[in-house]
């Protein structure tokens, strides 16, 4: 029996547009490796948007055609992208100074948990013996004005992946600002879990069923 | 009269003893110093600790360093990729140790060494298991995390082009860690594309000063490590 047989999650490429809509003009912006990355070519034509990688470029470029690959110019990911006019180098000390220095508007992140009070766990599955490796993950969670997660609402066995407290290790206490999923925007506020917006056919119960903590409508 | 410029990349690399700290400059690839990785093989020191901020990729550069058996210890950010798998083996058979910091306390420890500074209180990690065991302070209302400078014993950084002085530029984003890693290195050893004449290089877009630069070798065709 399949009780919500009218509900069509979104796409990962969906959520990108989605989260795409969100970012205004003049914004400077890091996407994360992993999902977010989509995101750059979902942008809207006519906003002018800086995107920074940590690795020291301010306007990164979208990806090179295959000839014009340059190993010296590569993303977070280490693949190969472009400087669009108008972009800069930098080191890696300033590079993170502009993380936690509070100068980017908006970072986008992958996660595997968010708790109802904003605290992000995307770095670790805590397994005994795995090296770990947290890359930029924790300087860009504290240090952007705004961070976005980006995230099925739901793990692959049908865990919420918001709930009341994480229990896999953290990567910030009390950072996240707003979560898409392919169910979902919510919002997190000083008042708890705010729906701010949710496919068709979906009801605020719904959602609810599939979310680990207390949800409230905007 | 100033002549930074060696022979060689083993006479770069001479002199690094067992048991140094030595921080490697570059980003997965870009800007890793593969040539003088390959004379640090060479020249066979041991029991190394080396700062990056991965753990090599493949059987090359750094990863060629470690699977050699040089490194003892590595601190970095992000010891995982698809093609880490010298060091993953390492590690998971105890055989090697690992530091991991976030990637930012990193850039600002190496510069903190360079800038004779005593540490640093950030808010990266706060809360987390990676500042787990170490002091921390409320500012205004902020936590943050006591961190202490990184100071290395050599650095092998690769730039783009430098004069006799060390001036230095780079290219693109291979200048990520190079920089503060020239600041906070005792020794530091460059390998650079070209070599140019004293005042050659505009003065506003030198990026390190020579001051930060002790050795360099032209190695105008750079091995790649991936």
């Amino acid at each position: 029996m399949n009780p919500e047989p009218a509900l069509r999650p979104l796409t990962r490429q969906q959520i990108a547009q989605r989260v795409a809509r969100d970012i205004p003009d003049g914004s400077y912006v890091n996407l994360g490796i992993g999902m977010p990355v989509l995101i750059a070519a979902c942008l809207p034509a006519g906003r002018e948007i800086v995107l920074h990688s940590e690795n020291g470029i301010l306007g990164m470029g979208p990806p090179p055609a295959p000839d014009a690959v340059n190993p010296n110019l590569i993303n977070a990911g280490k693949l190969p992208v472009t400087l669009l006019p108008g972009g800069a180098f930098f080191h890696h000390a300033d590079s993170f100074a502009m993380m936690r220095g509070g100068h980017l508007d908006i970072c986008v992140m992958g996660g595997m948990q968010v708790s109802a009070t904003g605290d992000l766990a995307n770095w670790s599955l805590g397994r005994a013996g795995e090296p770990p490796a947290v890359g930029g993950a924790m300087d860009l969670a504290v240090g952007a004005r705004k961070v976005y997660i980006m995230m099925e609402h739901n793990t692959k066995d049908g865990a919420p992946k918001i709930v009341a407290r994480c229990t896999l290790p953290l990567t910030g206490a009390g950072v996240v600002s707003r979560v898409y999923t392919d169910l979902a925007v919510i919002d997190v506020t000083p008042a708890g879990l705010v729906v701010r917006d949710m496919i068709d056919g979906l009801t605020l119960e719904t959602l609810q069923r599939r979310t680990g903590a207390p949800l409230r409508a905007a | 009269m100033i002549d930074k410029f060696v022979a060689s990349t083993a006479e770069a690399v001479a002199g690094i003893p067992d048991g140094a700290t030595v921080l490697i400059g570059g980003f997965g690839g870009a800007g890793m110093p593969t040539d003088l990785i390959d004379a640090l093989i060479e020249q066979g020191a041991r029991e190394l600790t080396v700062v990056n901020n991965n753990a090599g990729n493949h059987e090359t550069g750094l990863a060629a360093l470690i699977k050699a058996g040089r490194v003892r210890k590595v601190i970095c950010s992000f010891p995982k990729a698809s093609h880490s798998w010298v060091f993953d083996d390492l590690y998971r058979r105890g055989a090697i140790e690992l530091e991991c910091v976030p990637q930012g306390t990193i850039a600002e420890r190496l510069r903190a060494a360079g800038a004779g500074l005593g540490g640093f209180y950030t808010p990266t990690a706060y809360g987390t298991e990676l500042a787990a065991g170490k002091e921390t302070r409320e500012i205004d209302g902020r936590h943050y995390v006591f961190e202490t400078p990184l100071h290395g014993d050599f650095a092998l950084v690769q730039a783009d082009r430098a004069d006799r002085w060390g001036n230095l530029t780079y290219c693109m984003s291979a200048r990520n860690f190079g920089p503060v890693m020239c600041m906070a290195a005792a020794t530091t050893i460059v390998q650079v594309r070209q070599r140019v004449e004293l005042g050659e290089l505009p003065p506003e877009a030198i990026v390190t000063p020579g001051i930060f630069v002790h050795r360099v070798a032209v190695v105008p065709h750079p091995s790649f490590s991936s």
